[in-house]
């Protein structure tokens, strides 16, 4: 499998299956693990973080869990496969700066994805699409046993894993669920549940994980807390909280089509034939159309367009992704002109 | 000179921004520059907030704690105040003392109740009962199984080796430098 295979291939977060695929585009638990004694990434000299990233890929080479990943030395990658992973969510933006004896480890199905010295040695991630955090830790606890098989982690009884970060300690663990609530947005009662998940010791991000806004409706879900609670225990807790917010979504869904029917169904079929029209288009108004598009597909306002296409869409017309299916590097106007053409072709009916 | 966002008032702050290694210089109004320091507030960084987390011990153990440094990595404790990140495992152990408090205050609790990993599981179960392996060195002896007795007795030693060298971490030992 090599890197532009994936331009052909829907990532498994992005197929809008799974439950309350409605409101929930997808799951994910990230874990951070270290390797005993050997100094965290940001401490520790090029020849221990090249120890550790031979010490990584030839463990994921005899793991039967990852017999199908694929390592990717950011050495060998450029600037735009980078923005690429990032775009499909693979790695964070962090890990793209400054490459050096960096991997990032992929699975074919894009399921499972290991950081190899980022803010830890390992950062190994899970995405499911949906509401669907216990299948995440199933497949994640499996993956992680494994690798525990050949390497030592730094682990002590009291505080769990260690991590270079102590807000990471514990469990190691982060929990998160992507949602997509444009009727709360609509209805201005979102920023009374963005205060009520941050009392309650969640944050929330945009599409694009850590320091990235919230745009087109799209809010990123996670537990802050990492110690003190077993790992079943903090998926029930955001579990419990994720599904009040879809509750919430749902009724104010539900007010909106039956005091606002008309509004509403002008605002989907406004969005969808700007969509299916437009000779140029930028990211951010893609994304706000498409997050209409996709609220008129999960009310039946629109009905010959499934859910797969509309998630593909948000990640096929990012700037990387572009410039992928183009092969070659385009300017922010072409871009603009490339992302509409794409927009028309997939939504032609 | 105009102010560079709004471009109608007189620029009277001049400020620097370096963001991913680039320098950008801005010259602002007034208003202009009071918007921008109330989004540069948001940007704080979670190593300031740690930083300040744990200066919470600073007035009566500065001393200590300027002495304070991991063996195996050679992080000083300083260093971790101002990065806020740790070195390596080991400096968990080392700065014990301080990180206990610490962690409480992030996540409200320092004990891990979580998974424990596959191989150290295995390695606890000696640990867990070193009256238990007295007992059996003691039968062993009296057994005249003294291959046994000496597997046993290593064990017991590296017991006791890793435990009077926790005792020592959890004193904050300045000497541990």
């Amino acid at each position: 499998m090599q890197l532009k295979d994936f331009i052909h291939h829907t990532s498994e977060w992005l197929k809008g299956t799974g439950p309350n695929s409605d409101i929930v585009i997808s799951s994910r638990i990230r874990l951070a693990r270290n390797l005993d004694k050997i100094p965290f990434p940001h401490w520790a000299n090029k020849k221990r973080l090249e120890e550790v990233l031979n010490i990584v890929s030839d463990t994921v080479a005899r793991v039967n869990e990852l017999k199908k990943a694929v390592v990717f030395k950011l050495g060998d990658l450029d600037s735009l496969d980078k923005e690429f992973l990032v775009e499909r969510h693979l790695m964070s933006h962090e890990h793209a700066q400054k490459a050096n004896n960096k991997a990032v480890i992929i699975d074919d199905e894009e399921i499972v994805s290991i950081m190899v010295n980022e803010e830890d040695h390992l950062r190994i991630q899970v995405m499911q699409s949906g509401f669907n955090l216990h299948e995440c830790w199933q497949i994640i606890n499996r993956i992680d046993d494994a690798l525990n098989k050949e390497l030592v982690f730094a682990f002590s009884q009291d505080w769990g894993y260690l991590t270079a970060c102590p807000t990471n300690t514990g469990t190691g663990m982060r929990g998160s669920v992507m949602l997509h609530l444009p009727a709360l947005v609509m209805t201005r009662q979102i920023n009374r549940v963005l205060a009520a998940i941050a009392k309650l010791s969640f944050t929330t991000r945009g599409l694009y994980g850590e320091g990235t806004q919230a745009t087109g409706n799209f809010f990123q879900i996670s537990n802050q807390v990492s110690l003190g609670h077993s790992e079943i225990e903090i998926i029930d807790n955001i579990n419990g909280l994720i599904r009040q917010i879809i509750d919430h979504e749902n009724q104010a869904r539900e007010a909106m089509v039956s005091h606002n029917r008309a509004m509403l169904e002008d605002r989907v079929s406004r969005s969808f034939g700007i969509l299916k029209n437009a000779y140029i288009i930028s990211s951010q108004e893609t994304i706000e159309l498409l997050s209409m598009v996709r609220l008129g597909c999960d009310l039946g306002m629109i009905r010959d367009i499934d859910r797969r296409t509309i998630n593909e869409l948000f990640i096929i017309t990012q700037p990387a992704h572009l410039q992928k299916i183009e092969g070659k590097k385009l300017s922010s106007q072409e871009r603009d002109i490339k992302r509409a053409a794409i927009i028309r072709e997939r939504l032609k009916i | 000179m105009l102010c560079d966002i709004c471009g109608k008032n007189p620029a009277t702050v001049h400020l620097t921004e370096i963001i991913d290694d680039q320098m950008n210089e801005l010259h602002l109004c007034e208003e202009c520059a009071r918007a921008k320091s109330a989004q540069m507030d948001q940007q704080f960084g979670l190593s300031d907030l740690l930083a300040g987390l744990a200066e919470f011990e600073k007035p009566d153990l500065e001393k200590e704690v300027s002495t304070l440094k991991c063996p195996n990595c050679n992080l000083t404790y300083a260093d971790f105040k101002k990065i806020g990140r740790l070195g390596c495992g080991e400096c968990y152990l080392a700065f014990k003392k301080y990180l206990g408090p610490l962690l409480k205050r992030i996540h409200g609790s320092s004990r891990h109740m979580g998974k424990t990993p596959v191989k150290i599981l295995k390695a606890l179960k000696p640990k867990v009962s070193l009256e238990e392996l007295r007992l059996k060195l003691q039968k062993a002896i009296e057994a005249e199984e003294f291959e046994e007795a000496a597997k046993i007795r290593d064990q017991i030693k590296e017991f006791e080796k890793k435990q009077s060298r926790e005792n020592n971490a959890t004193k904050g030992d300045p000497n541990a430098t």
